[in-house]
């Protein structure tokens, strides 16, 4: 399998381009939160999107779209052109057949600012005020539905959910529909819009969330000593994946290979991560277990790194445990630094980042670590983005966990 | 009472609303479904908006027979 196309709407840009140069520049997409609902929660910061999608979508269409559904159709777009792709599937101008294409979008939690704020019309404003609109905007596969129907999949549309981990399960997923020949070409992703009161509430209440309202854009810190929980992001990543054979008859321009996924679940804790980093290392182990790729290939890892205590670490020791002296040799950069988390977004922003790095040579920077946890014995990329091996075949992972004890780790190398 | 002008022009100000079609698209012959982009879904939106807008009540089962424009400018002027 191969990328033949990527799309990003991020707190840091509303195209993949953008998304790109603000990782490499190390920006931060964290900002104050200004609405008035925001002024009395213990959490007031969050990484918004860069671009309203109000300013891209028509209003008729818009409406009838969840944001999450808003940010993945957008990502869709640009990723669905960047591969070639002109029209939809269902098009007679496009060869491709709609049979053989499908659509993996995901998020960790669905639409739901449409249900909060439809409850909200149901009790200020009435029964018949509540929007017909509202079961297709906030049921989780709705993004992957409407992408779905922008590309025309008829080969499957599907959701897989498994909170932060679900953009990341999601090109799994798609990878695994390609190699068991269910499609030629994917259009796989994850996206979310939970930057509401109940939610940021919710996860800060579960002392997962940093406090640090006065200093935003350095509050998202992986592997710093300082760090206090991850920072809300919203967005999402899309890429479009594709057989090999099938883009290389129809001479597509190929970013980088998709050698496949590493998956496991900690059987651990509802919320807390298995902190020896014993279950991420077996979704490691698997992902080399099943999959032709060795480990000295691996120069690069997007690493998971939340800016949370316990997380970063027991990542950093899974790493450890299945790469050994060879994760010395492994530039890990931490992009949570800057776009804060997308939770079931983060998957798929991420792939769009670990894809760009392996094209263009160069791993984005970490930024925010003051004070290096000692704890942290790795290689960590920061400050500044820094060139990969110029030479020869390399690879990359993108890892992404989630609440409920998922691991995936996905892997990518250069053609 | 509204005339059938004025429930014209406010229902195509609710169908340009809704469905993003140019109000003056919105004529007494056109199908909501067929050429004014506005499905199933979305005609319960302009149903509300239009009870909301003129006063009047259109029940659900009614609102099947409401194929074009002029059947609802139509039943809207009978009803208020």
């Amino acid at each position: 399998m191969v990328v033949t196309g990527i799309g990003a709407f991020t707190p840091l840009g509303g195209d993949a381009a953008t998304f790109w140069e603000g990782l490499l520049a190390g920006k931060s997409g964290v900002r104050s939160l200004t609405e008035e609902w925001a002024a009395e929660l213990p959490v007031r910061i969050a990484a918004r999107v860069a671009v309203e999608p109000g300013e891209i979508l028509p209003r008729p269409l818009a409406r009838k779209l969840d944001r999450s559904a808003q940010f993945a159709l957008i990502a869709a777009r640009e990723a669905w052109k960047d591969a070639g792709y002109e029209a939809p599937a269902t098009d007679e101008a496009n060869p491709l057949a709609p049979e053989r294409l499908g659509a993996v979008i995901a998020s960790g939690i669905g639409g739901v600012t449409t249900l909060l704020d439809q409850y909200d019309v149901l009790k200020e404003q009435g029964v018949r005020k509540v929007s017909p609109h509202t079961v297709p905007m906030l049921m989780p596969n709705s993004p992957a539905a409407n992408v779905g129907l922008e590309v025309g999949a008829r080969a499957g549309v599907h959701t897989p959910v498994s909170a932060c981990a679900s953009g990341a399960e999601a090109i799994g997923y798609a990878i695994e529909m390609i190699r068991t020949g269910r499609a030629d070409v994917v259009v796989a992703g994850g996206t979310e819009a939970a930057v509401h009161p109940l939610p940021i509430v919710a996860f800060s209440n579960m002392m997962a969330m940093s406090k640090n309202n006065e200093d935003p854009q350095h509050a998202s810190r992986p592997y710093d000593k300082g760090r206090d929980g991850f920072v809300l992001g919203e967005g999402a990543g899309v890429i479009v994946l594709e057989s090999a054979e099938h883009a290389a008859a129809r001479g597509a321009r190929v970013y980088c290979e998709a050698v496949g996924q590493g998956l496991s679940s900690d059987a651990h804790h509802i919320a807390q991560p298995e902190p020896t980093g014993a279950g991420v290392a077996r979704a490691i182990d698997d992902l080399f277990a099943r999959n032709e790729l060795d480990k000295s290939e691996v120069v690069h890892v997007n690493a998971h790194a939340t800016s949370t205590p316990q997380g970063d670490t027991a990542e950093i020791k899974a790493l450890r445990r299945t790469l050994g002296e060879h994760l010395d040799h492994v530039a890990i950069s931490a992009t949570k630094s800057m776009t804060g988390h997308l939770l079931g977004g983060a998957g798929g922003i991420e792939t769009v980042a670990t894809v760009l790095a392996l094209h263009n040579r160069i791993a984005p920077p970490t930024i925010n670590v003051v004070d290096l946890d000692d704890d942290i014995e790795a290689d960590i990329v920061r400050d500044e983005a820094r060139k990969l091996p110029v030479e020869g075949r390399i690879a990359a992972l993108n890892n992404s966990f989630g609440f409920g004890g998922h691991n995936v780790v996905l892997a990518f190398r250069t053609v | 009472m509204a005339t059938r002008e004025e429930v014209l022009e406010g229902l195509a100000e609710i169908v340009n609303e809704i469905a993003g079609i140019p109000v003056e698209d919105v004529a007494l012959d056109k199908s909501f479904t067929d050429d004014l982009d506005v499905d199933s879904l979305s005609m319960v939106e302009v149903v509300v908006a239009a009870e909301e807008r003129f006063g009047a009540k259109i029940p659900d089962d009614e609102v099947k027979n409401l194929k074009t424009v002029g059947d609802a400018v139509d039943f809207i002027v009978a009803n208020v």
